[in-house]
């Protein structure tokens, strides 16, 4: 797998060759100028390679937290299994995965999607669980059914929680998806990996990633802020 | 006791009515318990009234509140609203009927408030303008301004008013039945004595029927028409008016859940203007000394009040005043305290101790002697029952 990228980076390496700066794998400004749109495509593709795995684990997740929230005696289970993949190491979980979903974004997405489950499911939970008692007592004293409450007072308080974990989700797959090269999947990994030594590339790809992180983590946190105004409102 | 049904209202303004309560042996008891949490409670509150659960903790107050809206199924027995089963209905439904006010008060941190008082009219579907015309005439008549008060959060309110925004949303669809869970429980003594000063008077206005639970004998005494004494067991101890409880404990743990302090708490039922006063000889200056004294003699005083001519009271004249022909200015005491017909006899007690005499005019509305209030008249009050006397020095200490 990996002898194949390196075999990609060839023409990288010609168009290289010449210029001081960039011979001698420093920081220049200028070649990053001239190839910014290298990154373009790869970037776009780390995009959906944390948006895709970030919105089906927390369908998963959430799916998952509703039932337990219900059936409390599955949150224990749960946890485990979602726990026990967490704590697999990526390479070895895309390794693993090959031999069922071959190479490429599939392998990745799936990978990636376990990672989310256990943040967000604890997170939903959690975020339910600090819905307080006599807010729910109140529910029911005044005749709201189970799904009433869920719908109107349980889920709206538990937003700031699901948010929050939504958050250390995303931001945690931004990073894990720059590994996803290794499950031959694309996205900033790829361009990382092709030039490690040269600043200039490691400087772009890796710092597109912290700036992905850092613009998605503030998109989740602005929706925070807009969907719990009672949050921020003071006596 | 069906004869009060609870009309369903046909439009916004139209008053729902009271609805009476039943338990007929009411009885739940909780598995793996050898002791029921509720045992055969009966009794009967009849439409308008409030109906206080009092007791100890454990005495299974609460179960029993909260039998009548199903937030717990009875094991036995049966509560009777407006004289059909409680258990006939659909849980979430008889809810949305009955008024639910608790403690912690519960509001929903993320609603404003007019939406947290708008919970139940959702539920039943009303029109957005009739919800809207219904959150504003509750904020204002629970005192808090609709314009200030509607659009903010829960967290923006006071303990106090959140506590009464928690009376509005109990009250949002006019429920025949509010059940309340020690509603002023949490707040401050100052707020508290307000709160249900203000409640008593809503509900001079609404004459809702009450279940309303507390610890608190004293807040018993003064919110309920009926009091209903509980004991660990959730046995029925006593139900009886506050009087009748306070002059006639049926046993001994209903003799010191009310306190030693007992007969205090009558005074505090009672107003001056309900006991019988002393007649008081009321003189004029320059009036003839004989006819003054022939007063005297018909009064309960062996001394004359010397009062003004709209009768308002002077002061307390000495045996020098009548020396001549005439009654003369010549008063050896002031007529302090003065005491009004309408004061709580136990505030007008206070105030003779402090004022440190044995009696003082009580006058009427218009500041005209009424009569007089003694401590022997008090007294008198008191053995009417069979309390035993207690020292002066124990009232002021309880006072």
């Amino acid at each position: 797998m990996t002898f194949d990228l390196i075999a990609q980076s060839g023409d990288f390496f010609q168009e290289r060759s010449g210029s001081g700066c960039v011979a001698e794998n420093g920081f220049c400004p200028d070649w990053i100028a001239d190839n910014y749109d290298r990154y373009v495509t790869p970037f776009f593709e780390h995009v959906l390679l944390t948006v895709v795995p970030v919105g089906i684990g927390f369908a998963i997740a959430f799916t998952l937290a509703l039932l337990a929230h219900r059936r409390q005696w599955l949150i224990g289970p749960i946890t485990g299994v979602t726990g026990a993949l967490y704590t697999i190491p990526s390479v070895a979980f895309f390794f693993l995965l090959q031999p069922l979903t071959g190479l490429g974004n599939t392998t990745a997405i799936v990978a990636l999607t376990c990672y989310t489950l256990l943040i967000i499911f604890r997170n939903v939970i959690t975020g339910l669980r600090s819905v307080p008692a006599e807010a729910k007592d109140a529910a029911r004293g005044m005749g709201l059914t189970e799904n009433q409450m869920l719908l109107r007072v349980e889920l709206p308080l538990a937003v700031p929680e699901l948010l929050a974990g939504l958050r250390i989700a995303t931001t945690t797959t931004v990073g894990l998806a720059a590994l996803a090269f290794l499950a031959g999947a694309g996205g900033l990994g790829a361009e990382l990996d092709r030039l490690p030594s040269f600043k200039s590339n490691v400087v772009v790809a890796g710092g597109l990633s912290v700036l992905l992180a850092a613009v998605l983590d503030l998109m989740i946190l602005t929706v925070q802020r807009l969907v719990t105004p009672w949050e921020r409102a003071s006596a | 006791m069906n004869d009060q049904s609870s009309a369903a209202p046909t439009d916004g303004s139209s008053e729902r009515q009271a609805a009476t309560l039943e338990f007929r042996e009411a009885t739940k008891r909780y598995e793996g318990q050898t002791e029921p949490a509720v045992d055969s409670l009966s009794l009967e509150v009849p439409a308008g009234e409030i109906c206080v659960l009092v007791g100890p903790s454990g005495c299974g107050k609460t179960t029993a509140m909260r039998l009548v809206n199903r937030m717990i199924d009875l094991t036995d027995g049966d509560i009777l609203l407006d004289g059909s089963s409680v258990t006939e209905r659909k849980p979430a439904e008889l809810r949305r009927e009955i008024g639910y006010a608790i403690q912690q008060i519960g509001l929903f941190p993320h609603l404003t408030i007019a939406d947290n008082i708008a919970t139940v009219p959702r539920l039943l579907d009303w029109s957005k303008e009739r919800i809207r015309a219904r959150v504003d005439e509750l904020l204002e008549l629970v005192s808090l301004d609709p314009a200030e008060t509607r659009d903010r959060y829960p967290g923006q309110l006071s303990g106090g008013q959140r506590q009464r925004v928690g009376v509005a949303r109990a009250l949002a669809v006019d429920p025949p039945l509010m059940l309340m869970d020690e509603p002023f429980g949490a707040i401050d003594p100052i707020n508290r004595e307000r709160l249900q000063n203000e409640f008593l008077r809503l509900q001079q206005e609404i004459r809702k029927t009450i279940v309303f639970v507390t610890h608190d004998i004293d807040e018993a005494i003064k919110m309920g028409d009926k009091i209903a004494i509980l004991r660990k067991g959730g046995k029925l101890a006593q139900f009886a008016t506050p009087a009748e409880l306070l002059m006639y404990p049926a046993s001994k743990f209903v003799e010191d859940f009310v306190g030693s302090d007992r007969a205090l708490k009558r005074l505090a039922l009672q107003r001056v203007r309900d006991i019988d006063l002393w007649k008081a000889a009321k003189v004029r200056v320059g009036e003839p000394a004989g006819e003054a004294r022939a007063k005297i003699a018909d009064s309960d005083l062996p001394m004359a009040l010397l009062v003004d001519d709209q009768e308002r009271p002077l002061g307390w004249l000495s045996d020098r005043a009548f020396s001549g022909e005439r009654v003369e200015r010549d008063i050896r005491s002031p007529a302090d305290p003065v005491v009004e017909l309408d004061d709580i006899l136990r505030d007008a007690l206070a105030d003779l101790l402090t004022s440190e005499t044995r009696y003082g005019p009580v006058v009427d509305g218009s500041g005209r002697v009424a009569g007089v209030l003694s401590l022997e008249v008090i007294g008198g009050f008191l053995h009417e029952a069979p309390i035993e006397a207690r020292s002066g020095a124990e009232l002021v200490e309880e006072s």
